[in-house]
């Protein structure tokens, strides 16, 4: 070309960089020894795992009596920390996929850590419905398998939908994470020595970075980028109608898959806010995940935020609307019943705090980006408290309404999954890249060369 | 034993140009190796673009799609509950688990296809023992060719390496 503007994403690696002086900064947190808040997260995550692996002991072996879940509120904080952790995967997959395929060139720096956020996001979501069972050996039964009882899932319920979609959710997102790994695992095996050449060798599969192989696999990644992009938006949906699907009052909504949909894009981005901006700092990653990283981080937890703001309001005009009475007591029941509190802490946090981010003031201050993302993550923790336990609590029978106060193990399991979560993310920061180090070469010489 | 020749270049330009003349000057085994994917190499290569993985995938999608579909009218049939008055077959309740496997199976077929063609996993490649093998997953594009070749040889191709502006380096003991 005759004259050579500058690209116009060229401020997303920042710095006086060459490809070589840049991998060995995005290896550093494998090659060097961590910085000291790592041990703290590793020792923190390691104590709350314990504690996380004794409650479930107890609740195995005392039974689910051990926790709050009572008549109607059968489906306590298991199901909302369930809900909650699927969602927190969603913006791993839709930073991947869906940015792929649009081609947008900032996500290169985000992809890897948020998509290990979403495989230990996924995993302790899982845990949830499993321990939820009661009888969790026989977890086997929701799969399609012959038995001499000649009994098969039932395929009408939403329950039996959700398995399929967990399962396919786990497998796509982990070969995504997997094969985006498989460059730099090459990279890393021609850097090391002794068990981690092995180690780095096996995981590999022998990539020897063959122009043709590139072309290939180039291919494959983005129709699977082209496939997990349905499969996120599906995922929650389905976990949605799990809900939708049955009459309790607060439930029987149809907006509730893009209303679910919505939340989790929400949470998951405040989540990898909450990641990167601690990994940034501790690493001195400034000059790869920018300040307009950021930003743009911030804007779409705005935009799917504000879906989930305008969904609270609509489901407050559908109920009046509707003139159901049940419904309407519902609605009742959360502005002033005895979890008044919970709800008006959501409408505070998803409706009101989130307005600041539409200021670039706000945006731009990474102290309260930081504070906010802590802040949404809380806020949809309590939406899922209030589609869970608040519908629940009340149904159609004064007699039966009942309130639903969680037990020791009930919190020990929650703070327990947050401890595996952080545990996993760090011991994956100290064995792969959290940047995709291929790719941020790849956009260096994209960005510098042409 | 001699595995063959690597050749380094330090833009990609230089790369596919390169890859052209060994083309034109009639050798065949050979292998580009690069640290990311590469604009017009199947033009280089004189190959066509490559749809054998997106027709795959379309493929794999009828399997699932099929398998999802049968998978549920089957276990209706074989065990039938009358839920909640709907119809033993009722299609709109199958379309999520369908759509499920139908991704699933492409996933996992695209995955392994990827696989088969590329040739991995593979335990050894002789370009791996180049001494500037490293180079090429960082900033350096290398062409690799064989000692197999019918038009190798240990100095012609290595001169005509060199002229088109390469650093050569031969892979194995002489």
């Amino acid at each position: 070309m005759a004259h050579k503007e500058p690209h116009p994403d060229r401020d997303l690696i920042q710095g006086d960089w060459t490809e070589k002086s840049l991998v060995e900064k995005l290896l550093e947190p494998v090659e060097k020894p961590p910085p000291r808040p790592w041990r703290l997260v590793a020792a923190v995550g390691a104590a709350l795992t314990l504690a996380w692996l004794y409650a479930i002991f107890v609740t195995f072996v005392r039974g689910l009596g051990t926790w709050g879940i009572n008549q109607p509120v059968a489906w306590g904080l298991d199901v909302v920390h369930f809900v909650w952790w699927i969602g927190i995967g969603h913006a791993g997959t839709l930073i991947s996929a869906i940015l792929v395929l649009m081609r947008q060139n900032w996500r290169d720096s985000l992809n890897r850590v948020t998509e290990a956020m979403t495989f230990f996001a996924i995993l302790a979501a899982a845990t949830f419905p499993l321990i939820h069972m009661g009888r969790p050996q026989h977890f086997y039964w929701v799969m399609p398998y012959p038995t001499h009882m000649a009994l098969w899932p039932q395929y009408k319920s939403p329950l039996s939908w959700d398995v399929l979609a967990i399962m396919t959710y786990i497998t796509i997102s982990t070969l995504f994470l997997y094969l985006g790994l498989i460059p730099d695992l090459a990279l890393l095996r021609e850097r090391s020595r002794g068990w981690r050449r092995k180690f780095y060798g096996w995981l590999s599969l022998g990539w020897t970075g063959s122009a043709l192989h590139w072309q290939r696999y180039r291919a494959v990644y983005v129709l699977l980028a082209g496939l997990a992009t349905p499969v996120v938006i599906s995922v929650h949906s389905v976990v949605s109608m799990d809900f939708a699907y049955a009459l309790v009052p607060g439930w029987h909504v149809t907006i509730f898959p893009p209303f679910f949909a919505a939340g989790a894009i929400y949470s998951g981005f405040a989540m990898a806010l909450t990641l990167v901006i601690p990994l940034r700092k501790w690493y001195r990653l400034e000059g790869v995940i920018t300040e307009r990283h950021l930003d743009w981080m911030a804007k779409i937890t705005l935009a799917s935020g504000l879906g989930v703001a305008y969904i609270y309001l609509l489901e407050i005009f559908v109920m009046w609307y509707s003139a159901e009475p049940h419904e309407w007591a519902q609605q009742l029941w959360r502005m002033t019943g005895p979890y008044a509190p919970y709800y008006w802490a959501m409408m505070l946090i998803n409706v009101g705090l989130l307005q600041t981010l539409w200021f670039p003031r706000f945006r731009r201050n990474i102290a309260w980006l930081f504070i906010f993302s802590i802040l949404a993550n809380v806020g949809m923790w309590l939406e899922r408290f209030v589609i869970v336990v608040i519908s629940l609590s009340h149904d159609f029978v004064p007699g039966s309404f009942n309130l639903y106060f969680p037990t020791w193990v009930d919190w020990t399991l929650f703070l327990g999954t947050l401890g595996f979560f952080l545990l996993g993310l760090a011991l994956f920061i100290r064995l792969f890249p959290p940047i995709a180090v291929a790719e941020m070469v790849h956009l260096f010489h994209k960005l510098r060369k042409h | 034993m001699l595995y063959g020749i690597m050749a380094y270049f330090d833009a990609p330009e230089r790369l596919l140009s390169a890859l052209r003349v060994l083309r034109e000057e009639g050798y065949r085994q050979f292998e580009a190796l690069a640290p990311g994917p590469l604009e017009g190499l199947e033009e280089a290569l004189g190959q066509r673009r490559d749809e054998a993985i997106p027709w795959a995938a379309f493929a794999f999608g009828v399997l699932g799609l099929g398998l999802g579909l049968f998978l549920q009218i089957y276990t209706s049939l074989d065990y039938p509950i009358n839920a909640g008055g709907k119809p033993l077959l009722g299609w709109p309740a199958f379309i999520p688990v369908t759509f499920e496997i139908t991704i699933l199976t492409i996933a996992l077929g695209i995955f392994l296809l990827l696989l088969y063609m590329t040739g991995l996993p593979r335990a050894a490649h002789p370009a791996v023992l180049a001494r500037g093998y490293p180079g090429v997953l960082v900033d350096r594009y290398g062409i690799f060719v064989y000692v197999t070749d019918p038009r190798f040889h240990p100095t012609a191709t290595r001169s005509l390496l060199e002229s088109l502006g390469a650093q050569v380096e031969e892979v194995g003991g002489g």
